[in-house]
């Protein structure tokens, strides 16, 4: 990446464990909400009603926080793509690609924190994979990665299989707590807790720092563990870190269920010095109310928690654009 | 960490001060422990005054989610109360409120778990 090109986050799939789709209740109330708040307004043009919406609606009302599982792309500059993770949201991305690059000569190059189908499960769908002339190269630190993804495209699962996709596929294996050049990153790979082990991700590109921590547990009674992910996110400029769980959920009945909270995420980019955190791997149970009451509430936290340097918070959706 | 003790009938206020983050819980830990063996059914009851606390990180949260499980095993009574509003709002974003027998005060508290500690309360 050129010194003076910034770079930009783009979240394409938010949700943890499994896609969700807004329900037409879900529709009806939030247009129910914003035709209220517009009574007695005169909104006759698409610009007049997009500037009340952006400006006097609740994000909750005139957004939604999506319901695609895991996909995060890092737009460097570079040709090629760098995403993390290939969930539901992948295909979202795939299209996209096509539609504004064209369907074959691309390269992407995916860093992948476990193999669990909800952060595989759009690569099925992902229309580059169909097309010779694209080169997808899938990094991760597991064993079976690429067993994985062979298994979901394979009878009885899918019509297609991964020996007859026409891109060149490579699976690429890292170690954790070693530094790599790819893409025009330095990455880092972490261990974290998680049934079967997952991976967070440290991605370097000039002085700027980006980390993907999502599936990931803190045992919060070892100290050692709790600094060793503070060193890895020390300075970050944007922390993507799974919230799914209440602090009280992570401690009690999902206790070992491989996830994480929003308290924990702030108490760990306080501790680093990180400029932002992303809350992410949002809950499928969380309706859009939830997830924007939930960023609201870690913003407090902040407030209330907050030394000598504020952490900016923020709530991933599907669509969600951040430069840094 | 000290926990200043006081006794009312079958229950135990104990008072922790300052802060209870990642450099003093084990501190509390321990000193909650000698007191939490005791939390069960026919000993004593156990209410934190959390007045003097001025903050909570985390792993003090989880200190005392591992008390209330302790005191639930052996059938005893653990609550918490008297929190100042900012730890009170840490207790319910992290949602320790809707885990924790929380309580505005610690008279409060004791008419909850012990009508015996209350009324020597009263009576002090």
């Amino acid at each position: 990446m050129p010194p003076d090109e910034r770079l930009t986050v783009k979240f394409w799939g938010t949700r943890g464990s499994i896609p969700v789709a807004m329900t037409s209740a879900e529709v009806r109330r939030k247009l129910i909400a914003a035709l209220l708040r517009a009574s007695g307004r005169t909104l006759d043009t698409p610009e007049k009603a997009a500037v009340f919406l952006e400006r006097e609606l609740d994000f909750a009302v005139s957004h939604t926080f999506g319901g695609n599982s895991s996909c995060v792309e890092i737009v460097t500059g570079r040709r090629d793509y760098v995403l993390c993770d290939l969930g539901s949201g992948a295909r979202v991305f795939g299209n996209d690609v096509l539609a504004t690059r064209g369907p074959s000569g691309n390269t992407f190059h995916a860093f992948m924190s476990h193999p669990h189908w909800d952060h595989i499960m759009g690569f099925p769908f992902f229309m580059p994979a169909y097309t010779s002339g694209n080169r997808i190269r899938i990094y991760g630190c597991h064993a079976d990665l690429e067993e994985a993804f062979r298994g979901q495209h394979g009878a009885p699962s899918f019509p297609v299989d991964f020996s007859r996709l026409p891109a060149a596929i490579e699976f690429v294996r890292l170690e954790p707590e070693r530094d790599y050049e790819i893409a025009g990153l330095r990455v880092r790979p972490k261990l974290q807790h998680h049934g079967g082990d997952s991976y967070g991700y440290r991605f370097q590109v000039n002085d700027k720092v980006v980390v993907y921590s999502t599936d990931a547990e803190h045992k919060l009674d070892d100290l050692a563990e709790i600094r060793s992910f503070a060193d890895f996110f020390r300075d970050a400029d944007l922390v993507i870190f799974d919230s799914q769980y209440s602090l009280a959920e992570t401690t009690s009945i999902k206790e070992d269920w491989g996830h994480s909270s929003n308290v924990v995420g702030l108490e760990l980019c306080q501790m680093a010095r990180a400029k932002r955190l992303c809350l992410y791997h949002h809950e499928p149970v969380s309706d859009d109310e939830r997830i924007a009451a939930l960023l609201a509430e870690t913003r407090r936290l902040e407030e209330i928690t907050r030394g000598d340097r504020r952490v900016e918070i923020l709530a991933a959706f599907d669509g969600m654009e951040i430069v840094l | 960490m000290d926990l200043m003790q006081k006794r009312y009938a079958d229950t135990v206020v104990l008072s922790p001060v300052g802060r209870i983050d990642h450099s003093t819980s084990e501190g509390f830990k321990a000193a909650l422990a000698p007191y939490m063996a005791r939390c069960a059914v026919g000993l004593d009851r156990v209410l934190l005054d959390f007045v003097s606390v001025e903050y909570i990180s985390s792993v003090g949260l989880r200190v005392l989610m591992l008390a209330s499980k302790q005191a639930k095993t052996q059938g005893g009574s653990l609550g918490v109360a008297a929190l100042q509003p900012a730890v009170k709002e840490i207790f319910d974003i992290s949602r320790f409120t809707m885990v924790l027998d929380v309580f505005p005060s610690v008279r409060e508290g004791l008419a909850r778990l012990s009508p015996p500690a209350l009324a020597a309360f009263d009576a002090a």
